[in-house]
């Protein structure tokens, strides 16, 4: 009986020392910041032992924790069964029309009471993250599907932002007329993008497609004729309703509902093409682009099929962040946001749709709802981001493919 | 009976890579209906002779026409690999390139893109062309698994599926594009002697059945000598010999490429 447990215990012991040494470790770096405080007016020096303990236990635990959540990630079989029973529950979910519809029923009445009976600062947040759940899913095409690295994404933003400011400021466009507009000058700023970029791959077209984003924040910041520089464009008409004078809380209750529908369409239109000739089209080039183009697929259309349509979300995210906030200019198109687009791609898993949205909230709202820790809020929101990463490095959701059921050869019929 | 012109007519052609010359002057022609096999040792250039004909490599120089059935002869060179294809010819890899994340039905699906037209607008709305086109997209790649025998893997991951049946899905995949030429390298790399056997027959199969002409690089003697109508021997970029299996075995600048060189005493 002893013989059996000696292997376990052996392993106890020694990570229950090696974090040990990790706390003893951390006690001694933070020592000089956490436990002396001098204090020079009175020219004193406190010694706070008691933050000494602090650090040591919790270190011990983190790092306990740490090691036996690695272990359990590193056990390859327990790893195999939590994707095979992950895969289950999702079929199940999709399938099960009783667990199906009422769930999408609640989803549902949520979204729409969200407005009333939470505040306009809510609703405001809410906005800002179902404008990210656009962006997140108009760059999983191009990442995700067609597997082009872009780092430059946050330009065609910009690009749609601008269109719906500049012709709102000059020849008094309204909103819903420039919102098409800004998709489709978007989509060409995506070809014009895909273009120069089509020879590249990988690294090399991350590479160009950051400085592209570069370009048009410094030609905005810049050419003052045209942009006004960095002092940007100011009083932008909020969507119209129908000529009807709506209060700010209105607008907001308004815009809501405008993104709520755009979004809606995105995921239906996104989870078209991706089952669709086209879509396999992109897939097929991110898995392999040599055997794609000896299949028949002409790389250099899929490739611009995809920045221009990846583009075309980014436009009107951007015509919509214009008309929400009334104000822009170039410093809320910086690197940052192409990047923190990305993470949400990657974080929530590339190609799969429900995993960007969930990124989108996860990334958008934690921040949001983090602000009770204030000044550990960024450390909060990083650390989380790690520990995902680690765990699920494929992203939260991965990407599914579509089935099909045969009952007799030649009689297919599709399911989701 | 042979129609007069060759499916697959390369005159002279030459590849070089800076000072290498990897083909020299190579003369090479299938016929409709016939299984021709390119054989020589590592490094002759069998691969880079593929890669010309399927528009990867441009060549330095030489012509390639193809004589598709009842449509006018094309000549292939600078083409891009996507309209070679286009044009009837498809290809397999040495190394297996599947699209390993998608599914063995979408494998073949996507090989059916240059045959089909649904645009964007077809895939966001659509409409009953669309939805017609696709069903049939379904039912004809379905139909060529099953006749390779991946019938019951249709939904599993192209990479999940064992070393042969990835080799037959290639296959089925290259098929998809209606070739009248199918090229196949090496196909039976890496296989056992009874995953060889079932190849020999899928090979013959095809080309009785299916009514096209294959090209393929094999170092399998065994296969290559039982299913060649005709061969062709590559050496160090040169065409050495070609002829009949039985001829070809015979042929002493064949055994001297394979062997080395031999000396009188």
């Amino acid at each position: 009986m002893a013989a059996k447990w000696r292997p376990l215990i052996d392993k106890i012991t020694g990570e229950f020392t090696k974090s040990l040494l990790v706390s003893a470790w951390f006690m001694f770096l933070t020592f000089p910041l956490m436990v002396i405080k001098v204090r020079p007016l009175e020219r004193t020096i406190e010694w706070r032992w008691m933050n000494l303990v602090y650090i040591g236990v919790g270190a011990f635990f983190l790092s306990f924790i740490w090691r036996y959540l690695m272990s359990r990630k590193d056990g390859g079989g327990s790893e195999e069964e939590g994707e095979s029973w992950q895969k289950k529950a999702g079929l199940r979910i999709r399938t099960d029309k009783k667990i199906y519809l009422p769930g999408l029923a609640a989803v549902v009445a949520f979204i729409v009471i969200f407005p009333f009976i939470f505040s306009g600062y809510q609703t405001q947040i809410m906005i800002s993250a179902l404008m990210y759940v656009m962006l997140g899913l108009g760059l999983n095409i191009v990442v995700g599907l067609a597997g082009l690295l872009d780092l430059g994404y946050v330009a065609f933003y910009a690009v749609g932002a601008y269109c719906y400011a500049l012709l709102n400021h000059h020849f008094g466009v309204p909103f819903w007329i420039a919102l098409p507009l800004c998709g489709a000058l978007a989509a060409l700023f995506g070809i014009l993008l895909g273009f120069p970029v089509l020879r590249l791959r990988g690294d090399y077209l991350a590479i160009v497609t950051l400085g592209f984003g570069e370009i048009i924040r410094l030609i905005l910041e810049n050419w003052n004729e045209f942009s006004f520089g960095p002092s940007g464009i100011a009083g932008i008409s909020r969507p119209d309703f129908f000529g009807m004078e709506l209060s700010l809380r209105e607008h907001t209750i308004y815009l809501y509902f405008i993104i709520v529908m755009l979004v809606l369409f995105t995921i239906l239109v996104v989870s078209r093409l991706r089952n669709s000739r086209i879509g396999r089209a992109w897939i097929a080039l991110r898995e392999d682009e040599v055997a794609c183009q000896a299949m028949g697929i002409d790389k250099t259309k899929t490739k611009l099929t995809a920045f221009a349509l990846g583009a075309t979300w980014a436009g009107l995210v951007g015509c919509i962040f214009a008309a929400k906030t009334t104000f822009i200019n170039p410093a809320s198109f910086t690197f940052m946001e192409s990047a923190i687009i990305l993470s949400i791609v990657v974080l929530g898993g590339m190609g799969s749709i429900v995993g960007v949205m969930i990124g989108a909230f996860i990334l958008i709202l934690l921040p949001e709802y983090l602000r009770a820790f204030s000044e550990y809020r960024m450390l909060a929101f990083g650390a989380a981001m790690v520990l995902i990463m680690v765990f699920r490095p494929q992203g939260i959701i991965s990407g599914i493919r579509q089935r099909y059921e045969f009952h007799r050869a030649g009689q297919p019929e599709g399911t989701r | 009976m042979k129609p007069t012109k060759p499916a697959l007519d390369v005159r002279a052609l030459k590849m070089d890579f800076g000072g290498l010359r990897a083909l020299d002057n190579i003369d090479l022609q299938i016929y409709h209906g016939e299984i021709v096999a390119l054989i020589g040792p590592n490094g002759a250039g069998k691969t880079t002779f593929f890669n010309c004909i399927t528009g990867m490599y441009e060549p330095t120089g030489g012509d390639m026409i193809i004589n598709p059935v009842e449509r006018e002869p094309v000549r292939i060179n600078r083409l891009k690999p996507n309209v070679v294809t286009e044009h009837g010819l498809a290809r397999t890899f040495q190394n297996i390139r599947l699209f390993h994340k998608m599914t063995v039905l979408e494998n073949v699906m996507v090989a059916r893109h240059c045959r089909t037209k649904a645009g964007i607008a077809g895939a966001i709305f659509r409409d009953p062309k669309t939805r017609k086109e696709e069903k049939e997209m379904v039912d004809f790649s379905y139909g060529l698994l099953d006749k390779v025998g991946l019938g019951q893997f249709v939904n599993e991951l192209a990479s999940e599926l064992p070393y042969g049946a990835q080799r037959r899905l290639e296959i089925a995949r290259a098929m998809a594009t209606e070739p009248f030429l199918l090229l196949l390298d090496e196909p039976a790399a890496g296989m056992n002697p009874k995953e060889t056997n079932e190849l020999d027959r899928l090979i013959m199969r095809l080309r009785n059945e299916e009514n096209i002409s294959i090209l393929l690089i094999e170092h399998d003697m065994k296969l290559v000598m039982s299913i060649s109508d005709r061969i062709y021997v590559l050496d160090y970029g040169k065409m050495i010999a070609q002829g009949t299996p039985s001829e070809i075995s015979e042929d002493p600048k064949v055994i001297k490429a394979y062997l080395g060189e031999t000396f009188d005493a």
